[in-house]
């Protein structure tokens, strides 16, 4: 692999750029590994480079059913922010802003991390009391937080809908050092940085059964034949249930629904920062793209399902929130739009975690948070992998929170999935 | 306009149509989604382990499932629906209420 640096640049300028070579390798899967990672997104994608790269483990595969970052990787709206209060949470996700902040250098590729400010509006006085008490706890924390009374707003976003809105503005909750990342780059970044470690990344190759022997996972059965692993870790957000229900495990605090994003025709530069608006069921998050595309969602489509493509209603009330505070945008055209299916667990909250079988380790139950926690997801993951140990960050991210009423619900709504957007 | 139509189907999924056994088939924008009406809620003194289960623990079925709607906007009815949670085909609609299903039942 040539490495991106200055040099290579300038010298394959001269050789009309034929010095490049492949970013990852292709490789059949071989009959044994030490650890197999199910699931070629972004979550493990950076599990396998954290434990080659942090635990000096080799022998790894990736397995992915599809193409690498064709699931939720490819499908989210991209922002990276660490507003979160509840412990555990908090200092899980400030790590993986810190990851970010240094990503691109770290993984020699240029994963376009942007810190432009993740400003979300508040509307009423009880919201920026709620907002002051979650940017103030960020704040003891270690995280950077702020809020911005109404002039400061306007002077940074002039354009919002100061005039008629139906939910007045009346400021913003601000965290300066969120923002945006490319998703795809982050995929391959982890991708060509994992196999220059001597990652297997094996696409086209799907798990089809897990078989076990004297309690543990003997080896996976994959359309690519019988793979053995002294490990397994399950980073299938969206498809969780079906592989605990093919390891034989029974039911999980999971359910998946789906979530749709949507990208307008490009425009020249029109919004710099990563805009958030919440209030009287509305729930719209807006940014535009490096190439000048408004890329933006809302809610779940409100009912289970593993479609990868959304419904209707939603777009309507995506387009009526759009409309409520940035009605400049009404006449902008949408190209393309999608949905994921998400893991949505019963408190909101993630699992990084053992499991009833002794060699098989869980990354599930993202909700619509798993794109920025990427990396740190990545790094204790392969952490509680290596030393079969969870961290302290992760150590209430267990199955057992439930039976234990240690339920990790950031927004307290209690255990309904589809709520914990 | 054929050509615009078949572009939003490629990305979309159909509308699903609820055939509520009182004001008859309507779209799913004007019902509530409940959740997963397969759970059995244990009696008030089972065990935590039970409990737990009931409220927290689900099948996450891929493929057809038993769920509830409600018609907010309509009868209020709550309704059990059979949906393929991967096609949202839906194979039969019931009342919730066992007495109502009696009612419904005989009318016919």
């Amino acid at each position: 692999m040539t490495r991106f640096n200055a040099w290579n640049v300038f010298k394959n300028g001269l050789n009309g750029q034929t010095g490049w070579s492949r970013q990852w390798r292709d490789p059949e899967p071989k009959s044994d590994y030490d650890v197999i990672i199910v699931g070629g997104g972004l979550h493990g994608l950076a599990t396998a480079y954290y434990l080659a790269k942090n635990h000096n483990i080799n022998n790894i595969a990736v397995i992915e059913k599809g193409w690498i970052g064709g699931g939720n990787a490819g499908r989210n709206t991209t922002i990276v922010r660490s507003n979160y209060m509840v412990p555990g949470n908090h200092q899980f996700y400030e790590h993986s802003l810190k990851l970010w902040e240094n990503l691109s250098h770290d993984l020699n590729y240029n994963v376009m991390f942007s810190q432009r400010a993740h400003v979300a509006l508040f509307h009423s006085p009880g919201a920026k009391d709620a907002n002051a008490r979650r940017y103030n706890t960020m704040r003891l924390n270690g995280t950077d937080g702020e809020l911005w009374n109404l002039d400061k707003l306007k002077k940074n976003i002039p354009h919002l809908n100061y005039n008629d809105a139906r939910f007045p503005i009346m400021g913003a909750a601000v965290q300066p050092r969120a923002g945006n990342a490319r998703h795809d780059s982050a995929v391959w970044g982890y991708a060509r940085a994992a196999d220059s470690l001597g990652v297997d990344i094996i696409q086209n190759c799907e798990v089809t059964g897990v078989k076990r022997l004297n309690g543990n996972i003997e080896s996976l059965q994959t359309s690519k034949g019988n793979i053995k692993g002294k490990k397994i870790g399950f980073a299938v957000a969206g498809n969780t249930s079906r592989l605990w229900q093919m390891a034989e495990l029974g039911n999980l605090p999971i359910e998946s629904h789906k979530l749709q994003a949507f990208v307008t025709e490009a425009i020249k530069p029109f919004l710099d920062h990563v805009v958030v608006y919440g209030v009287g069921g509305a729930h719209f998050y807006i940014s535009q793209s490096d190439k000048g595309s408004l890329v933006f969602g809302g809610d779940l489509d409100w009912y289970k399902s593993y479609a990868q493509r959304g419904n209707l209603p939603i777009v309507q009330d995506v387009a009526e929130a759009a409309m409520a505070i940035l009605p400049s945008i009404g006449r902008l055209r949408l190209l393309r739009h999608w949905a994921g299916v998400m893991d949505m667990s019963m408190d909101g909250s993630f699992f990084i975690c053992k499991t009833p079988i002794s060699n098989l380790y869980l990354n599930a139950g993202w909700n619509y948070g798993g794109f920025k926690a990427s990396p740190a997801s990545g790094w204790y993951f392969a952490d509680l992998i290596a030393n079969e140990h969870p961290h302290k960050y992760i150590q209430h991210h267990h199955l057992e929170r439930f039976a234990q009423g240690i339920n990790l619900d950031e927004r307290g709504a209690g255990p309904d999935p589809k709520l914990h957007g | 306009m054929k050509e615009v139509q078949d572009q939003i189907r490629s990305c979309t999924v159909n509308m699903i149509r609820i055939k509520c056994p009182y004001c008859g088939e309507r779209d799913h924008s004007e019902f509530a989604y409940g959740g997963d009406a397969s759970i059995k809620y244990p009696a008030l003194d089972a065990s935590k382990d039970e409990w737990t289960k009931a409220i927290f623990f689900r099948e996450n079925i891929r493929g057809f499932q038993k769920e509830t709607w409600h018609h907010l906007n309509g009868c209020r009815m709550w309704l059990e629906v059979e949906r393929c949670t991967l096609t949202h085909e839906i194979k039969s609609v019931k009342p919730c209420h066992p007495e109502l299903q009696k009612i419904m039942a005989s009318s016919k």
